[in-house]
C-alpha cells in the first residue's frame, strides 16, 4: 500500500483501496441531523472518522466532549442513540454498530448541540465534584432532597433516553447442543475450530464481530503466504462446508450459568439477527437468545489494549492503538492526518508502521521504556520517525478535539507536538471474564503485566491472547491444539494437521500505568469521569479494597464494565496504597459480557403470550351468548353474561342469582382442579392428606374435604369422589389446583413413597358444568334420559356416578356450591362445547340462564362458603369454623403443628358474617374491625372483612369476615374500618349463613 | 443521647472532619487533601463489651445505636470481607413500611422514620429518597388484599393511597396499558417508600459509628466462639481470639453458616436473589413499581440504571449467583409490564444470599446459648429494616429485652405457633 490521499470530500479520511468494506456499495447515514455517507462493511464508528467526525459524545459528569477510543465492544466513550421512536436504542456503541443505509444517530447527554454544551460547565466545579461528592453535602434542608437537589441530579445523570413506547421487534430464543464451544474467532478460534471440525465433533464458532477474524482484521498479518483476512476466507470455507460446524456472526457469548451436561455448563449467547439492518425482515427477530450447552468449551476471546492514563488522556483523537491499526487496515480509514504514538510495549509500534504504510508519517513515537528492541527503533529510522524512549505524554491539549500534546523526554525536558491523533498502548488485558462469571479468580502474570486465567469452568481451555499468549504463532499453535483436545475429550479423533507458517512478533511491555507529572484531568474510567485524582482520594478515605474503589468512585461501572479502566485503577491504587497489584485482586465481573437488551431475555413472553392462557371448552359458547371474562390465575373465567341492553353488572349479577335461586342455572366449573388419584393405598393416602376420613367413604359418594398445610393452615379445600374402591377424583380450588398437585407429589414421593399410589391431574382432560336451581333435576332427566336415574331416591345429596351418556363417558356429581339443588356434570373436554349446547337447549323450557363467577360469589358468600379470601394462607380449620373436621382417628399432615399455641388460640380471629347496619350501606373488603368507640390503631385491631357481596335474596350487602373471638360476638355491633376505601362502616356480627342456614334446598 | 466531647479526638489519632458543602468547597481549593479515612480501620483488640459479626448494614447500624443511644462504644464489628460485601452492597435498595401484621408494621414504620432522619444522625448522605412504592393489582381479590394491607397501614398512622387503573396511568404511561395478559387495575402506593443508596448507608453508619469509637475490623472472618461453662465469651477469628462481653451475629446470608459454628439449628434457609443493573438512561421511572402477576419489580437510581429484580432461584445455595431461567423469568416480568424498556441493555446482574426465614420475618432475639444473640432471617427485605434492625438489636444486647417495635421477632414463634407470615404462605421459605 502506498500513500493515498483522501478520496472524495465527504469521506476525507478515507484512503484508496484499502480495507475489508464494500466500495460499490455507499450507504448514506445521518449523525446529529447530518447526512454522511459510509461503505457497506464500516461501522457507524469508522464512517464517522472517515467523514472527519471526531467528537461524538459528552461524558457523564463533566460532560467533556468525547471521541471513539476504540475499535470494539469496549468502547466507554462513543455512544449514541441509535435509531428513532419506538426503536429508539439508547447508549449504543458506534464502534459496533453496523452501518446500514438510512441509519440515525444522535449523541447523548448534550444540550442544546454536541458541540455546544452547557453541561460542561460542570468542568468548572470538577474540583467539588471529586468521587462520592454527593456522599458529603446535599443534607439540608432534608426536604429538599426528593424537591431540589436529586431531581438535578437525575436529569443530569443517565445518558441517552429510552424510547417511551413498546418495542415494536420480536425476540426469539433457542436451545443449541454442541461438543465444543469455540468462543471468538479470531486466529486461536478459527484454529480451535479447524482441528476440532475436522475431527467430525459438533462445533459451534461464536464471534460478536460481523467478519469472522478477530485481529486478523485488524492488522497486516500473512499466514501461509497471505493475508490475514484471505486465510480467514478459506478457513471459513472449509468450516462452511463441514456438516456438524454452526458459525453464529455478531453473536456474543455473554455469561456462563450453572448446569450442563456432565457436569460442564450452560452458555448464554445473543445473535443479533438483524441489527445490521434498518428494521428487522418479515418474519424474522430483531435478536435471538441462545442456551448452548456444551460438553467443552475453548475460550479464544482474545485481550483488550489498555489505555495509560495521563492528563486530557480523554480528547477526541486520543485512541487506542490497536484501533488505530483497525480503522487503517479494516476500514481504510485514517483516523488523522497528525498523528503520533505513546506506547509502553513493542505491540503498539505496529500502529507507526501500519500508519507509515498508509502514507501517515508520524510526528513522534514516544516509548515510556528505556530500551526497546534494536529492530523496532531501526524501522522507525528507515521510515523517518522521531523515537523518544523513555519518554512519556504528560498532557494533552485541545479544546473539542486533540491538538497538541507535552512530551517529556528521557532527558526531562518538555517539549510540545501539534497533532490531531494519539495512539496509545498500555499493554493488552487477556479477555478472561467468562471464566469468572462462577466464581473462578484471574491470576496475575507479571510477565505480561495483566491477569490471566486462574481457575476456570469446567471443560473450558483458554486459549491465544485470552490466555495472555500474544503472538500470533501462539495463537495458532494453542487454539489447533485446545481444539484437538477438546475433540479427543468428547470421543473424536482428532486429525493432525501442519501448523500454519507465520512471522515471529515482539510482544514485550512494561507497564506505565499513570503518567505522574500530568497536569490536567487525567481520566481512568472515561465514561464515568473517574480520574486519578479521584483513586488517590478514595485511598485517602480508606475505600483501598479494589470493590470499595468500584463503588465509591464508580470505577469499571459504566457500560464498559471497567474493561478499559479496572486494571489501570486497580494498579493506581496498589501503588498508592504499597501493595502489589496481584494483592488487592480484582473485582468479579458479572453477565452479561457486554450488555443485552432486557427484551432479549424475554423473548416472545411478553404482552398476551406473557403466560399461557387457559380457556375451558365451553369457552366458545360463552363468547357466544356475550360472556364478559375475567383473568382467574391464568384461566380466563365468565364473569356474568349481560342480557342485551345489561350494562350495570349489579343488574346482572341479581338477575343471574334469582334465575338460579328460583328456576335453573348453568355455570362452567371446569377450571377447577381434578386429581385422579388410584391404587391399592389411594384411601390410605387421602385419609393423610385431608383432616377428615376419606377411607370411609363408600363407592358412589362425594366428601367435602380440608387439607392443611405441614404447618397446620389450612391449604385447601374441595370435594373427593370415590368412583372405585382404588380410585378418588378429588376437586380443588381453581387457584390451587397446582399447588395442591405440587403437594401430593411430594406426599406421595418424598413423605410416603412406600404407599401404592398415582396421581395425575386431569383439569384439562374433563368439562364440567354446574346446573343448580329448583329445576336442576328436572333438567337433568330431560338431558340425560335414561343414562342415569336422577332422582332424589336414587342420587341423594352427595352421590356420584361414571356413566355412558350418548355413547361418552359422563360423570355425574351431585354437590352444590350454591346452596341449591345442584349437580355437576363432566364429560371428556372435547365434547364439552357439545355438552353445554346440549344443557342450554335441554333447559331452554325452564328458562336456563348462565351465569358466571360474580354470582356464583355472590351465592357462595350467602351460603357462608369459604374461597380463596378465607382460605389466606393464615388460617386454621378452626378459624374457619371447620375445627371440628379433624379426625382424632388418624394422623393428618399438619395435625401436630395445627396443635402449636399460637395456633390453637382461643383468642383467635373467627369466621363470622356480617351485614351492615344501615342497610343501605355499601361493604368493602378489606376493611378492618374495630370494637365500637375504640381508637383507631393496630393494638385495637379486632379482625378484617374477607369477602363482601350484595346479596339479591336479602336485597343489602353482606361480608365474610375474620374477627377475634368472633364465635363468641354474634349479634354483636362493631366497626368495618376502611379509611383506604368507601370509609368507615357500622355493622353487624351475625353467623356465616345467609341464606337457607338450615340447607333445606340443596337435599331437595 | 449526649453527642461525644473532643475526647474521642486523641483516642482516634485524627478528628473527623465533617461533611458539608462548606468543607467540600474549601477542601476542593486545596485538591481534597485533608480529608480522612472515612473510618478507621481497626486492628482487633484482645476484649471488647460487645463483639457485632457481620459488617453488613445491620451489623454497622446495631454498633452505631450503641455507641450513640447506650452509651456502649466499647464495641466490635467483626467483618470477614470489606463492609458492606454482602447483601447491604447487593440488594435493590428499595424502602417502604407497607406492611400488614402488627406485629411487622409498626418495626418497619420506626424504620422508615430513621431513615427520615438518617442524614442528619450520621452526617452522611445516604441519599434517602421518598419517590414512592406502587405495588400493582390485576384482580379484584388482590385489590381487596391491597385495601387490607392499606388499611392496616393507615391504622397506624402510615401514608397508604389505593389507586385505580387511571391514576396508575396517569402517573406511569408507559405501561402496558392495552395489551396486557393481566391488565393493570390498580395499585397500593405508599409516597413515603423509595430507595436509598446502599453503599452510602453501610459507610455512613461505619463512619458515624467508628466516630464514637466503634472498631470496624475488616478481614476478620469468625471461625468459631469460644465458650466457657456453657456461656460464649468470645469469638476465634482469622485475626485471632477476641473476647466479648456479649456477642451479636448479624451475618444475614452467612447466618446458617456460623450459627453451626456454635452448635445452633436456626428456621432458616438459604437462598440466591439476583438483581440487576440497566446501562443508564435518562429519568425514565419515578418511583418502585412492582408488578402483581409475575416476578418483578424496578427503580431507577440516581445515575440513571434502572435497578430491577424479581423471584428468589428457589433452590437452596450459598453461591452469590443465579441462574438464566430467573434471569429470563425475571425480564418476561419487565416486558409484560413496560414493553418500552425492551430495548434498554442490562448491564450487569449478581445474586446475593438470602437468609429465609420459615415465615418471611425476621429473628432479633437472644439465643439459647447465652451471650450469643442473633439477627437475622431478614429475607429480601432486609435492607429498609437496617436503621430499625440496628436500633433493636442494640437494645437488646444493652438491656437484655426486646424493643417494643421488635417484641414479635423471638426465635420461639416457630415452635409455638406465633407467625407472622404477610403473604400466608407457609412454612416453604423460597415461595417468601
Ligand atoms: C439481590 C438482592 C436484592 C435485595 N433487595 C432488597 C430491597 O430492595 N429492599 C430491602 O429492604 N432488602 C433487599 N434485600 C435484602 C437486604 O439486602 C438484606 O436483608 C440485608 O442487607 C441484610 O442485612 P445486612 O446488610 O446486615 O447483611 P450483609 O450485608 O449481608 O451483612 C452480613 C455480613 O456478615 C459478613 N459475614 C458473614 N460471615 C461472617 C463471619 N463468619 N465472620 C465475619 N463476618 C461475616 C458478611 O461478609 C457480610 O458483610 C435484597 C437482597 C439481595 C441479595
Amino acid at each position: 500500500m502506498n500513500a493515498s490521499g483522501p478520496q472524495e470530500s465527504a469521506q476525507p479520511n478515507r484512503l484508496a483501496g484499502a480495507g475489508l468494506i464494500d466500495r460499490i456499495r455507499p450507504l448514506s447515514f445521518q449523525f446529529d441531523g447530518k447526512r454522511y455517507t459510509g461503505f457497506d462493511g464500516d461501522t457507524l464508528a469508522s464512517a464517522l472518522l472517515a467523514a472527519g467526525v471526531r467528537l461524538v459524545g459528552r461524558s457523564f459528569k463533566y460532560h467533556r466532549p468525547r471521541g471513539i477510543l476504540t475499535a470494539g465492544s469496549e468502547e466507554p466513550n462513543a455512544l449514541v442513540e441509535l435509531r428513532s421512536g419506538s426503536r429508539r436504542e439508547a447508549n449504543t456503541r458506534a464502534t459496533v454498530v453496523e452501518l446500514f443505509e438510512g441509519l440515525e444517530a444522535r449523541s447523548q447527554n448534550r444540550w442544546p448541540s454536541l458541540a455546544l454544551d452547557v453541561g460542561a460547565v460542570n468542568s468548572l466545579f470538577a474540583p467539588i465534584f471529586v468521587a462520592g461528592f454527593y456522599y458529603k453535602t446535599f443534607m439540608w434542608p432534608a426536604v429538599l432532597w426528593e424537591k431540589l437537589y436529586e431531581p438535578v441530579i437525575r436529569r443530569a445523570a443517565g445518558l441517552g433516553r429510552a424510547s417511551t413506547e413498546a418495542d415494536p421487534d420480536t425476540y426469539e430464543k433457542a436451545y443449541a447442543f454442541c461438543d465444543v464451544l469455540i468462543i471468538g474467532a479470531g486466529p486461536a478460534g478459527l484454529a480451535a475450530a479447524l482441528s476440532t471440525a475436522r475431527s467430525g465433533a459438533r462445533v459451534i464458532l461464536c464471534d460478536e464481530d460481523f467478519l469472522l477474524g478477530g485481529r486478523l482484521n485488524g492488522e497486516r498479518y500473512e499466514i501461509d503466504g497471505v493475508s490475514g483476512p484471505a486465510w480467514t476466507r478459506q478457513v471459513e470455507a472449509e468450516l462452511r462446508a463441514s456438516p456438524e460446524t454452526r458459525i453464529l456472526r455478531r453473536t456474543t457469548v455473554f455469561g456462563v450459568y450453572d448446569g450442563g451436561m456432565s457436569g460442564t455448563h450452560t452458555f448464554a449467547a445473543l445473535q443479533r439477527v438483524s441489527d445490521h439492518l434498518a428494521i428487522p425482515p418479515a418474519h424474522q427477530p430483531r435478536q435471538r437468545l441462545w442456551r448452548i450447552i456444551a460438553q467443552r468449551t475453548v475460550l479464544a476471546a482474545g485481550a483488550l489494549e489498555r489505555p495509560i492514563v495521563f492528563g486530557g488522556n480523554d480528547r477526541p483523537g486520543v485512541m487506542m492503538a490497536s484501533a488505530v491499526r483497525t480503522y487503517v487496515n479494516r476500514f481504510g480509514v485514517i483516523p488523522g492526518r497528525h498523528a503520533a504514538l505513546f506506547t509502553t510495549s513493542d505491540d503498539g509500534w505496529k500502529t507507526a508502521f501500519d500508519l507509515a504504510a498508509a502514507g501517515v508519517r508520524l510526528a513522534a513515537i514516544i516509548d515510556a521504556r528505556s530500551v526497546v528492541a534494536p529492530v523496532l527503533t531501526e524501522e522507525a529510522k528507515r521510515l523517518d520517525t522521531r523515537v523518544f524512549c523513555g519518554a512519556q505524554v504528560v498532557d494533552a491539549h485541545g479544546s473539542r478535539a486533540l491538538e497538541r500534546i507535552t512530551v517529556r523526554e528521557d532527558a526531562g525536558r518538555l517539549s510540545q507536538l501539534q497533532i490531531d491523533t494519539l495512539a496509545v498502548s498500555g499493554g493488552w488485558n487477556p479477555n478472561v471474564a467468562l471464566c469468572t462469571h462462577l466464581g473462578g479468580r484471574p491470576r496475575w502474570s507479571d510477565a505480561i503485566a495483566a491477569f490471566v486465567p486462574g481457575d476456570v469452568p469446567r471443560g473450558m481451555a483458554v486459549v491465544g491472547a485470552a490466555a495472555g499468549s500474544f503472538s500470533l504463532k501462539d495463537a495458532l499453535r494453542e487454539g489447533a491444539a485446545a481444539g484437538a483436545a477438546a475433540a479427543e475429550a468428547t470421543g473424536f479423533k482428532s486429525v493432525k494437521h501442519r501448523e500454519p507458517r507465520v512471522t515471529d512478533e515482539l510482544t514485550a511491555v512494561v507497564p506505565l500505568w499513570c503518567v505522574s507529572e500530568s497536569k490536567t484531568k487525567a481520566f481512568v474510567d472515561f465514561q464515568h469521569d473517574v480520574t486519578r485524582e479521584d483513586v488517590a482520594l478514595a485511598a485517602r478515605e480508606g475505600f483501598s479494597s479494589v470493590e470499595l474503589l468500584k463503588r465509591y468512585t464508580t470505577l469499571g461501572m459504566a457500560t464498559d464494565q471497567g474493561k478499559t479502566s479496572s486494571l489501570n485503577g486497580h494498579a493506581i491504587m496498589a501503588a498508592l496504597t504499597e501493595r502489589a497489584i496481584p494483592e488487592l485482586g480484582t473485582t468479579t465481573s458479572r453477565p452479561p459480557y457486554t450488555p443485552v437488551a432486557l427484551a432479549a431475555f424475554a423473548g416472545v413472553h411478553r404482552g398476551k403470550h406473557f403466560k399461557p392462557t387457559r380457556l375451558t371448552s365451553g369457552h366458545a359458547w360463552a363468547e357466544g351468548r356475550g360472556a364478559t371474562f375475567m383473568e382467574s390465575g391464568e384461566w380466563l373465567r365468565a364473569q356474568w353474561f349481560a342480557a342485551p341492553g345489561e350494562t350495570d353488572w349489579l343488574t346482572i349479577i341479581t338477575r343471574e342469582v334469582r334465575a338460579v335461586r328460583s328456576g335453573v342455572g348453568v355455570c362452567d366449573v371446569s377450571t377447577l382442579g381434578k386429581i385422579d388419584i388410584q391404587g391399592e393405598d389411594a384411601a390410605a393416602f387421602l385419609d393423610r392428606v385431608y383432616i377428615n376420613l376419606f377411607s370411609t367413604l363408600p363407592i358412589g359418594k362425594v366428601r367435602y374435604g380440608l387439607m392443611l398445610r405441614e404447618d397446620g393452615l389450612v391449604l385447601d379445600d374441595g370435594t373427593s369422589a370415590r368412583l372405585a374402591p382404588q380410585q378418588y377424583l378429588m376437586s380443588t380450588t381453581t387457584a390451587n389446583a397446582a399447588k395442591v398437585m405440587r403437594h401430593l407429589e411430594h406426599a406421595r414421593q418424598v413423605l410416603w413413597p412406600e404407599l401404592d399410589v398415582q396421581i395425575v391431574s386431569v383439569t384439562e382432560q374433563w368439562a364440567q358444568y354446574a346446573i343448580a336451581g329448583p329445576n336442576a333435576r328436572r333438567l337433568l332427566e330431560r338431558l340425560l334420559g335414561d343414562a342415569i336415574d336422577v332422582s332424589n331416591a336414587a342420587f341423594p345429596y352427595l352421590a356420584c356416578a361414571e356413566f355412558s351418556w350418548r355413547g361418552v363417558t359422563a360423570r355425574l356429581f351431585r354437590i352444590s356450591f350454591s346452596g341449591e339443588l345442584a349437580y355437576e356434570l363432566a364429560v371428556p373436554a372435547r365434547y364439552g362445547d357439545a355438552a353445554i349446547r346440549a344443557i342450554m337447549s335441554a333447559g331452554e323450557d325452564f328458562g336456563i340462564t348462565p351465569y358466571g363467577i360474580e354470582a356464583l360469589g355472590a351465592m357462595r358468600i350467602e351460603k357462608g362458603h369459604v374461597t380463596g379470601n378465607e382460605l389466606n394462607g393464615t388460617t386454621t380449620a378452626a378459624d374457619l369454623g371447620l375445627g371440628r373436621m379433624m379426625s382424632k382417628k388418624k394422623d393428618f399432615i399438619g395435625r401436630v403443628l395445627a396443635r402449636r399455641a399460637g395456633l390453637a388460640d382461643a383468642n383467635r380471629a373467627a369466621l363470622v358474617g356480617i351485614k351492615p347496619t344501615d342497610k343501605s350501606a355499601r361493604l368493602y373488603a378489606g376493611a378492618h374491625f374495630l370494637t365500637l368507640g375504640a381508637e383507631v390503631s393496630l393494638q385495637n385491631d379486632q379482625g378484617y372483612v374477607t369477602s363482601v357481596a350484595f346479596s339479591p335474596m336479602l336485597g343489602h350487602w353482606i361480608g365474610l369476615g375474620l374477627l377475634v373471638r368472633g364465635q363468641e360476638r354474634l349479634g354483636e355491633r362493631i366497626r368495618a374500618h376502611s379509611p383506604i376505601r368507601g370509609g368507615d362502616v357500622d355493622v353487624e356480627v351475625v353467623a356465616s349463613v345467609f341464606f337457607d342456614p338450615e340447607g333445606a334446598r340443596l337435599q331437595s | 443521647m449526649a453527642r461525644y466531647a473532643g475526647d474521642s479526638t486523641a483516642r482516634l489519632g485524627f478528628a473527623l472532619m465533617r461533611y458539608s458543602i462548606f468543607n467540600l468547597v474549601r477542601q476542593a481549593l486545596s485538591g481534597h487533601r485533608a480529608w480522612g479515612p472515612a473510618w478507621r480501620d481497626a486492628a482487633p483488640k484482645s476484649a471488647y463489651d460487645v463483639v457485632i459479626i457481620g459488617g453488613g448494614g445491620h451489623g454497622l447500624a446495631t454498633a452505631h445505636y450503641l455507641a450513640k443511644i447506650h452509651g456502649i462504644s466499647n464495641v466490635a464489628v467483626l467483618e470477614k470481607g470489606w463492609i458492606g460485601s454482602g447483601n447491604a452492597g447487593r440488594n435493590t435498595t428499595i424502602i417502604r413500611s407497607n406492611y400488614l401484621l402488627a406485629g411487622n408494621n409498626p418495626f418497619y414504620e420506626w424504620s422508615m422514620k430513621l431513615w427520615e432522619g438518617l442524614e442528619q444522625d450520621l452526617n452522611y448522605n445516604a441519599m434517602v429518597s421518598q419517590r414512592g412504592v406502587l405495588n400493582l393489582y390485576h384482580s379484584d381479590a388482590q385489590r381487596d388484599t391491597y385495601a387490607r394491607r392499606g388499611n392496616a397501614m393507615r391504622m397506624h398512622g402510615v401514608d397508604a393511597e389505593l389507586l385505580d387503573a387511571e391514576a396508575v396511568r396517569r402517573m406511569l404511561p408507559f405501561l402496558d396499558f392495552n395489551g396486557a395478559r393481566f391488565p393493570i387495575h390498580g395499585g397500593l402506593l405508599q409516597r413515603r417508600g423509595g430507595t436509598a443508596r446502599h453503599d452510602a448507608v453501610v459507610w455512613g453508619y461505619a463512619r458515624a459509628a467508628s466516630d464514637r469509637g466503634v472498631d470496624i475490623i475488616q478481614n476478620c472472618e469468625v471461625t468459631g466462639f469460644i465458650r466457657e461453662a456453657g456461656t460464649i465469651v468470645g469469638v476465634e477469628t482469622t485475626r485471632g481470639s477476641i473476647r466479648a462481653g456479649k456477642i451479636g451475629m448479624a451475618v444475614a446470608g452467612s447466618t446458617s453458616r456460623v450459627a453451626e459454628l456454635a452448635g445452633l439449628k436456626l428456621p432458616i434457609e438459604s437462598h440466591v436473589l439476583q438483581a440487576f443493573v440497566s446501562e443508564a438512561i435518562k429519568p425514565f421511572i419515578p418511583g418502585v413499581v412492582t408488578f402483581g402477576a409475575g416476578h418483578f419489580y424496578i427503580s431507577q437510581s440516581d445515575k440513571g440504571g434502572l435497578v430491577f429484580g424479581g423471584d428468589l432461584d428457589g433452590y437452596n445455595s450459598y453461591a452469590q449467583r443465579g441462574n438464566l431461567p430467573t434471569v429470563e423469568d425475571v425480564c418476561e416480568g419487565a416486558m409484560a409490564l413496560m414493553p418500552a424498556i425492551g430495548r434498554v441493555r442490562v448491564l450487569r446482574s449478581w445474586g446475593g444470599v438470602m437468609d429465609m426465614s420459615m415465615d418471611g420475618s425476621p429473628i432479633i432475639d437472644r439465643t439459647v446459648i447465652a451471650g450469643l444473640y442473633l439477627n437475622a432471617g431478614w429475607c429480601y427485605g432486609g435492607f429498609k429494616a437496617t436503621p430499625a434492625s440496628g436500633w433493636c438489636f442494640a437494645h437488646l444486647l444493652a438491656r437484655d429485652e426486646p424493643h417494643a417495635v421488635a417484641r414479635a421477632y423471638r426465635l420461639d414463634r416457630f415452635a409455638t405457633g406465633h407467625l407472622l407470615d404477610e403473604r400466608g404462605v407457609g412454612a416453604q421459605p423460597n415461595l417468601h
